[in-house]
């Protein structure tokens, strides 16, 4: 104990001398404290996921309407919207884009890098991430991969359009499509640069939970968020590199002539060189990483829910150890199922008997989860703020879009609806949507962390019931557009009749979408006027147990004024009989007698 | 205070305080970068295996591709690369040296043995340039049909003539062209002037062409010398595009290793871990050098000995 506060006592005198010289420069952008970093993520994150939801309003419209015109298109699109019809090549980059930033840059740095670094370090009780100097690197590397797929938005040819997978040969001929030129090259430039930012995150996320938890902080006391967060980062570690490899070889066959992935190909009647490749082989080592980035981005956004429901249902956790079970049980099987997104490729049948086998096994422990969370809710003090709703609301997409994973986990169903809006459906349910409301929460819950003010309740209220029924009205129908057979990508489904019947069902979807996507203002306007103008927020807002809370409401490099807390107990002893409070923190020590029993 | 619980938590590592794997956070990092970088590399060469099953037939035998070593006539196959993959395991040791040497603060051996791993490190890497050399400018030179087929020149005997042999004829007895080039016309020439000339596919002795359907297929197809990104005189392009993506991704990796391991020394030399109280920084290189030499045991294997 002496030589922890010796270390402490050090650290603060060390703290005090450079604290007076922070200027603007310091304190806002070469910021090495992982509560400033965590900011930096989440600011950009939402500039970033403001340009993707545009995008799809933009292409929602013009598949409502195709090929009619608009003058916003023309606005916002310029050459690529000639008298306000949008060009069908511009469509398919539009796609492209908006499923790459939301994936990588919202989901994945955005939700993740907020709040593991927001986190970690508050809520195991250490000072700040093993190296602040690597975490700050990470979010430049962050921040420069957002600027070069912003830029891929403004050259002459168009961004990438081969969709977000980009798969062979489109990304790779350069004369394949317009988007298949300079864009596609950028965005491979832009996701190099994303998979060092995250690899160097992720190192940081996962050496500061193993090595910096204070005393008495074990590892089955650790907050459902660290565990979510900490596994997220060994799969990013162990998933990432994968793609790189993938992307690596793709950048040999643009730029030096391989033929990783092309064979025998001619474009507009010219016989290129290539031979002998393999598109297919791109889509395994692609999926290898895409499986699991699935759950990197679904994992924070259930690890964020586990603690914004225990708080709110004034309940601890039903089943902690089943919980963290089933985030490794999902972790382990995420590396074994990527065979599923690729039914359709000829695969042997017995393959994909195995990986529908595979597949079908991470329903166990999804449920397990979903389970908990309702039982986690049942006769709890449920408190019904925001970040609570959107918890609930996660769970409800987290069932919803799961029942359809077992249809198209299964490879005899899923050859049915392969590349329809089924799919569609599927994944913006059970991974946009459960994300995107993890995300939601997340903000609303530790805003008064991050600015030290509340944001406003109403207007989280009015943001939370426009969002889910606006999501749940964009992505249900979405099921029957896919029964019926239409593909998704496509830039218009005029030429087949049998879509005829469909078009009202498509308009419908873009009202919903469009009014989903104003609902966003309302949270960004609660969100900048809340930190300026919010009020000021207590030490503890939601009576919470984490150590985030025993922090003071003004920011600190390192965290705590004194020493470092002490933790005795877990992380969700809420309504313990024999305390007078419905909560007992972490740091509280044990009374006479009582068992901590973690 | 000192509860039975809180004793027990003490005693386990993992009950938070300490580093339960007794390692600091630089060299977890560092294992957790390789768990990384071993991935990258897990990628590439199970896209290899991929592709040599694929063309089992027509992937060339390493001991026929790599054959030469500076200074010596003839056929040595596979020699260099062992010499180079000694060198490269002996700068393993030499670093297990430094390393040892820095935890008992000897700063005289640790320059020293950095220095040796350096050397090695660029000796490699010059090795890798003279490979990569090598089976660019080519062997014996190969015809490539219009159907992209590699096939090879051979005598009445049923030996092998490079375009050497062919143009210039056998009593020169080159086993290589000795980076002579040789166009079509000059091959196929030579190769209508002399009736015991036939092509073959590399390997199937006896399975030939007639000598009029030998000159047919050179004059449809093509001559290839050495190997580049798409055609490749020892067989099926692949290879040499695996070959050169491979071997060049991690022989960036052994360049950035010998630039960090020199950092390193730079460091030594001045003083720097001296004054730090330790060399754990030799230890987090040392790792990374470890692991571009583990991975090179593996390239090594797939790629020249099975």
């Amino acid at each position: 104990m002496s030589t922890t506060s010796t270390k402490n006592e050090h650290f603060q005198d060390h703290l005090m001398e450079h604290h007076h010289k922070e200027n603007f420069f310091t304190k806002y952008i070469f910021t090495m404290d992982h509560k400033m970093i965590g900011k930096q993520f989440l600011i950009t994150g939402m500039i970033m996921g403001i340009v993707g939801v545009m995008m799809s309003m933009l292409f929602r419209l013009e598949l409502a309407y195709p090929e009619q015109s608009f003058p916003i298109l023309e606005f916002f699109l310029g050459k690529w919207a000639p008298d306000g019809v949008m060009d069908p090549n511009m469509y398919l980059a539009l796609v492209t884009i908006h499923g790459t930033i939301m994936v990588f840059f919202v989901l994945t740095a955005g939700l993740s890098g907020t709040f593991s670094n927001l986190l970690i370090p508050l809520q195991i009780g250490a000072r700040d991430m093993a190296s602040g100097f690597m975490n700050a690197l990470s979010y430049w590397f962050f921040f420069l991969s957002s600027v070069v797929m912003i830029a891929s938005l403004f050259v002459e040819s168009g961004p990438a359009s081969g969709g977000w997978t980009v798969y062979p040969p489109l990304s790779a001929l350069p004369q394949a499509m317009p988007g298949s030129g300079t864009g596609m090259t950028l965005w491979l430039i832009s996701m190099t640069f994303f998979i060092v930012g995250s690899l160097l995150g992720s190192l940081n996320y996962i050496v500061t939970v193993i090595n910096m938890r204070t005393k008495g902080m074990s590892m089955t006391r650790l907050p459902l968020t660290i565990w979510a967060f900490f596994v997220t980062a060994v799969l990013g570690v162990l998933s990432f590199p994968v793609l790189l490899s993938a992307a690596l070889l793709l950048m040999m066959d643009r730029l030096i002539g391989t033929s990783f992935y092309l064979s025998d190909i001619f474009i507009g009647g010219e016989v290129l060189s290539y031979s002998g490749g393999s598109p297919v082989l791109y889509q395994h080592l692609f999926w290898f990483l895409g499986h699991p980035e699935v759950y990197i981005i679904l994992l924070p956004a259930l690890g964020i829910s586990s603690e914004v429901i225990a708080t709110n249902s004034r309940k601890p956790i039903f089943g902690y150890r089943a919980m963290v079970g089933s985030i490794l049980a999902i972790a382990f099987l995420s590396f074994i199922v990527w065979g599923h997104h690729m039914f359709v490729t000829g695969m042997n049948p017995f393959l994909g008997s195995v990986f529908t086998f595979t597949t079908l096994l991470i329903a166990i422990p999804s449920a397990v989860k979903a389970f908990n969370y309702i039982t986690t809710l049942w006769k709890g003090n449920i408190q019904y703020t925001p970040a609570m709703l959107f918890s609930i609301g996660l769970v409800s997409t987290f069932v919803t879009g799961g029942l359809t994973g077992v249809i198209l986990g299964d490879s005899a169903l899923d050859i049915n609806v392969h590349d329809t809006y089924f799919v569609v459906a599927h994944f913006h349910i059970v991974m946009g949507l459960s994300a995107i409301f993890g995300m939601f929460a997340g903000v609303y819950h530790w805003f008064p962390k991050m600015y030290g003010r509340m944001m406003n309740k109403s207007m989280g209220y009015a943001h939370f019931w426009l969002t889910f029924i606006t999501a749940y009205g964009v992505f249900f129908p979405m099921h029957f557009l896919g029964m019926a057979g239409l593909p998704r990508r496509y830039y218009s489904n005029t030429a087949f009749p049998m879509f005829d019947n469909l078009a009202d069902i498509n308009v419908l979807i873009t009202y919903f979408a469009i009014i989903g996507g104003i609902a966003q203002l309302i949270f960004i306007f609660n969100f900048f006027y809340s930190i300026w103008r919010g009020p000021k927020a207590s030490q503890n807002p939601w009576r919470a147990n984490s150590l985030e809370w025993t922090t003071p409401v003004e920011h600190l490099h390192g965290n705590w004024p004194g020493d470092v807390p002490i933790v005795y107990r877990w992380a969700y002893d809420y309504s313990k009989p024999g305390y007078d409070e419905d909560f007992v923190p972490q740091n509280v020590p044990l009374a006479e007698g009582e068992e901590s029993g973690h | 205070m000192a509860s039975s619980a809180e004793m027990t938590q003490e005693e386990n590592n993992w009950g938070g305080g300490s580093r339960p794997l007794g390692a600091r956070y630089g060299k977890l990092m560092m294992w957790f970068f390789l768990l990384s970088d071993a991935l990258t590399f897990s990628g590439f060469l199970t896209a290899y295996g991929l592709m040599r099953f694929k063309f089992e037939s027509t992937w060339p035998i390493a001991e026929n591709v790599f054959t030469h070593f500076p200074g010596l006539e003839g056929d040595q196959p596979l020699l260099y690369v062992a010499l180079m993959t000694f060198i490269l395991i002996m700068s393993s040791v030499t670093m297990v040296l430094a390393v040892n040497a820095g935890e008992k603060m000897n700063r005289k051996a640790v320059t020293n043995w950095m220095l040796w791993t350096i050397i090695g490190g660029l000796i490699f890497v010059g090795s890798q340039a003279w490979e990569w050399y090598h089976f660019i400018i080519g062997d014996s030179g190969a015809v490539e049909t219009a159907r992209q087929e590699i096939l090879h020149i051979y005598n009445e005997e049923g030996e092998r003539l490079s375009f050497s042999q062919v143009v210039h004829g056998m009593e020169e007895g080159h086993a290589s062209n000795h980076g002579e080039t040789f166009t079509k016309a000059e091959v196929l020439a030579a190769m209508k002037a002399n009736e015991g000339m036939y092509i073959m596919e590399p390997g199937k002795a006896g399975v030939s062409f007639t000598h009029e359907a030998s000159v047919a297929m050179l004059e449809a197809g093509d001559v290839v010398q050495g190997a580049n990104m798409i055609h490749n005189e020892y067989g099926q392009k692949q290879f040499a595009n695996f070959f050169f993506f491979i071997t060049g991704f991690h022989g960036f990796h052994v360049f950035s290793g010998v630039v960090i391991n020199f950092i390193i020394f730079y460091n030594v030399l001045l003083g720097t871990y001296e004054r730090r109280g330790h060399y754990r920084m030799v230890e987090k290189v040392g790792l990374y050098w470890h692991f571009v030499d583990l991975v090179w045991v593996f390239v090594f294997t797939f790629f020249y000995l099975v």
